[in-house]
């Protein structure tokens, strides 16, 4: 090993990752080169597919087969890491390198106590007793902010939270003293609040050891947060990298302004997202005349005046035990006495943490759930006390939900003309011979083109999936639109295309929606109104002006003070709604 | 989009560039066995036209024929009979075809039978839950809890004595595959049901709800479609337990009568004869169905692994 004192912490030099498959060789990472210094948090942002985990397992040698280094070295306090032999390996990933991973409900062994996992981790890696290494864990526990560490060091993981588990993963990192922490989507699978927490954390924890720090994420907000300097990767480049400030508020690559336009901001409304075109195009190709149109020439019209939607105060549990004795039966109120209404034309925004019980309602609207008390009223019509499917058909015909993971919301066995067809034919909501050029219209109106339908879901991205998807619940020329989530499984810029499409659909055909999201910034662009949600509890609705800039409610100030700030993003091609 | 505009391949090409025979063709044992079960398929399916004799063809039978030892084995062969011939001078070889031929029919439509049950009451268990759900599987577990070969044996016992040897004989194709579908049927009942469990809870289930789809439409155009994987590879291994099953049954008397004889018959008929030298007669059909069996396991353990590779990766 040869050792340069000239070197900063971590150097990665024209390094190559492929994975050669019998389709040819796949680069996932092309000639990158980025160096990190002691007590320097660098942010590695990118959208799925730009090869940034994969750059973390490669400095670590935990590639995955058949992915290789082809080319290129990893420097680590001068010390050359790369090539190094499996057991030279573990030596420097115990003890120099710590790996903080991205579920912290599956990176903990649930078999073992905490201490146990930490007492190993501690021995394995440094020359200490098991007295020694005992201390260190309960310092390092209490360290990581977890109270009585004596007490929750005999615990098993099940008996932490999902934010107090990820402390526990940042303690075992932390614990041997690493020169380096690899932050692998930290913070993905945790909820706003405690997100906020475990970024402060990392923050404070590598300034106060002199840490340096690689944190992977997909979230802007997050890099805007903690980080001193961001690398942009796009599709295994290394297309920008510099301060943080400097990348976020005058970006020079046309795909970094691309994603920060894209970004969903919390501080402005925009009318529209611009420049979201990069990744992947979608047009229209023939403009449709809806007003025309099969599309816009819906059987179903108002013909009652006030709210489209009334919920009033809806009540349904879950039940998480059963027995034959109704005392010893245990529930989880998923909606407690929720009430709101819903205006014709408008969009509704329901947020809140995981849990909170938003998508219940949701399905409950839908017609999936069955409400133990309260109504619901679809213009005027009770829809709780329709007790026959019949009955109920004409209604589900106006009202249609788009879903949250675009994988798994369409049959994968059906070619995608079929799986908008479905409903039209199954309501027969038009002509036999009409159908066909119905479907294809829906789906250039959606930005796929008329060829689409002949394909099956799989040959799709997630967003073009999730256009099918909206394109299915359009075929019955639906009133309410319930999107449930609709974006949170899609990278940035695709998020922006459908928030954009989903926009320019309730202008050209006058939809009400009913948005669900837990991501405050979505909300914000999407609704006129918000609830907020917490516990089952409907805690706050107003105005989304009124919601963001002056919240009533105790833990709508929370949830909005937590949200990251946005103001050092570039305001280049905005345009802001008054 | 620039991928999809691109001129798409043929049926074939997109057929011969899958995965599926980009794996079979890689691997040696799969391909080996899919050829020996296809030679097996062949020759049995065709038996009455390449068959050097026509064992039921009694105008053709000698009894100065019988207990001839296979040709390249013994002096005492007959180049007419390849295999030797059994103790009623029919040729073996001739037998092993057309007794293959009953067995793979019983296997395949046995558990064509199984399939049907199996379809419809693992689907509704599924797909409704609750109160139905308990029911049907509860009657599954029933009958799981006998031994197959005995509820068989019994069922094919009563059914011989009710309706006399002579008619037992002349309907026992039919016979055997009511019984060994009749018997079999929870284990596609239980897979099919864990697997529309695993099905029901994704989106799209939830999407045709919100449509308003009927259950009959949800249940067999959406579901269904989807749990066919694990159809196919228990499938396979189903037809390999069917037709062990008709031998075991043949074996013991209960199934295929003398006169058209199952590979189970032929083991059985030959059982009485291998102390008196004539070895012959019941191993060969005996090697036949053990590779039979053998080659089928093994494309199923293969279907297993490719639909499913977290068990099996190179």
């Amino acid at each position: 090993m040869t050792q340069d004192k000239n070197m900063s912490l971590l150097e990665v030099q024209h390094l190559q990752i492929e994975y050669p498959s019998r389709h040819g060789v796949m680069v996932a990472v092309k000639d990158l080169s980025f160096s990190i210094t002691a007590g320097e948090i660098v942010g590695i942002v990118g959208e799925s597919g730009a090869g940034k985990s994969t750059i973390g397992n490669a400095i670590i040698d935990l590639l995955s087969p058949p992915g290789v280094i082809a080319q290129g070295e990893v420097y680590l306090n001068g010390n050359k890491i790369s090539g190094l032999s499996r057991e030279q390996m573990r030596q420097v990933r115990g003890s120099k390198i710590g790996f903080i991973f991205q579920d912290p409900m599956t990176s903990l062994n649930s078999l073992f106590t905490i201490e146990q996992q930490m007492v190993e981790t501690v021995l394995a890696n440094m020359d200490v007793s098991r007295e020694q290494a005992y201390q260190r864990s309960l310092d390092m526990l209490a360290a990581v902010g977890i109270p009585e560490p004596e007490l929750r060091i005999k615990q098993y993981p099940h008996q932490f939270s999902g934010g107090m588990r990820q402390r526990v993963v940042i303690a075992i990192a932390l614990i041997c003293e690493p020169e380096l922490i690899i932050a692998d989507e930290p913070t993905t699978a945790l909820d706003v609040s405690i997100q906020d927490q475990i970024l402060e954390l990392i923050k404070k924890l590598c300034k106060e050891r002199q840490v340096g720090c690689m944190l992977v994420t997909h979230d802007m907000g997050v890099v805007a947060s903690v980080t001193d300097k961001v690398a942009v990767m796009y599709r295994g480049q290394l297309v920008e990298m510099g301060s943080t400030a400097q990348v976020l508020g005058a970006p020079n690559h046309e795909y970094t302004k691309s994603l920060i336009s894209a970004v969903p901001r919390s501080d402005l409304k925009l009318v529209r997202f611009p420049l979201v075109n990069y990744i992947e195009t979608a047009e229209e190709i023939h403009q449709l005349d809806i007003a025309n149109h099969w599309l816009g020439q819906s059987q179903d019209q108002k013909q009652y005046q006030g709210p489209l939607l009334k919920v009033e105060n809806v009540n349904l549990r879950f039940t998480t035990k059963d027995s034959i004795f109704p005392s010893r039966r245990e529930y989880v109120q998923a909606s407690n006495n929720v009430s709101f209404e819903i205006h014709e034309g408008e969009t509704f925004g329901l947020v809140g943490e995981s849990g909170s019980g938003k998508s219940t309602i949701a399905r409950a609207i839908a017609g999936l759930y069955t409400p133990q008390s309260g109504n619901i009223t679809f213009e005027g019509v009770e829809l709780t006390e329709l007790k026959s499917e019949q009955a109920r058909r004409p209604l589900r015909r106006q009202m249609q939900m788009v879903f949250q993971n675009p994988y798994t919301s369409m049959n994968p066995r059906m070619k995608v003309a079929d799986i908008i067809a479905e409903p039209i034919r199954f309501h027969r909501l038009a002509e036999k011979h009409q159908v066909d050029q119905i479907v294809s219209d829906l789906l250039d109106h959606v930005g796929l083109g008329r060829k689409a339908g002949l394909k099956y879901p799989h040959e799709f991205s997630g967003g073009q999936r999730q256009r099918i998807s909206i394109a299915r619940a359009l075929a019955t020329r639906p009133r309410l639109l319930i999107c449930d989530e609709p974006t949170s499984a899609l990278d940035v810029s695709v998020q922006a295309q459908i928030l954009n499409l989903l926009k320019d659909l309730q202008d050209e055909l006058n939809l009400t929606m009913l948005f669900i999201s837990h991501d405050l910034p979505v909300i914000r662009q999407m609704c006129d109104r918000i609830g907020v949600m917490k516990h089952g509890h409907l805690v706050e609705v107003g105005n989304s002006e009124q919601i963001f800039t002056a919240p009533q409610h105790e833990y709508s100030k929370n949830l909005i003070s937590l949200m990251p700030s946005f103001a050092a993003f570039s305001k280049q091609n905005l345009q802001i709604a008054k | 989009m620039t991928t999809n505009i691109a001129a798409s391949p043929s049926r074939w090409q997109k057929i011969k560039q899958s995965d599926f025979i980009y794996y079979f063709s890689r691997d040696k044992v799969a391909m080996l066995s899919f050829a020996v079960f296809l030679t097996c398929l062949i020759v049995a399916f065709t038996a009455p036209w390449i068959a050097p004799h026509d064992p039921y063809a009694l105008e053709s039978i000698d009894i100065m024929d019988s207990e001839l030892p296979p040709v390249m084995l013994s002096e005492d062969g007959d180049d007419r009979f390849f295999l030797g011939t059994d103790n009623q001078g029919r040729d073996i070889l001739s037998t092993i075809m057309y007794g293959m031929r009953v067995s793979l029919t019983i296997g395949i439509l046995a558990v064509g039978l199984q399939l049907f049950l199996g379809i419809v009451i693992g689907l509704c268990a599924g797909y409704f839950g609750g109160k139905i759900d308990s029911f049907l599987m509860r009657i599954a577990d029933v009958q799981l809890s006998f031994s197959t070969m005995m509820v068989a044996i019994i069922v094919s016992a009563i059914f011989q004595g009710a309706m006399g040897s002579e008619m037992y004989s002349q309907y026992a194709i039919l016979m055997l595959v009511l019984i060994i579908g009749i018997a079999e049927w929870p284990q596609y009942a239980r897979t099919i049901r864990a697997s529309v469990l695993a099905e029901k809870k994704k989106e799209y289930v939830e999407a045709s709800l919100v449509m308003g789809l009927k259950a009959p439409r949800i249940m067999f155009r959406h579901i269904l479609p989807n749990c066919l994987s694990p159809i196919l590879v228990i499938s396979t291994v189903q037809i390999a337990n069917a037709i062990m099953s008709e031998a075991a049954l043949s074996f013991l008397g209960l199934g295929m009568p003398v006169t058209q004889p199952s590979l189970g018959s032929l083991i059985s008929i030959g059982f009485e004869y291998i102390f008196s030298g004539s070895w012959w007669i019941t191993v060969f059909p005996g090697i036949v169905l053990v590779s039979l069996i053998l080659v089928i396991n093994l494309l199923g353990d293969w279907l297993r692994d490719f639909f499913n590779p977290k068990v099996y990766q190179d």
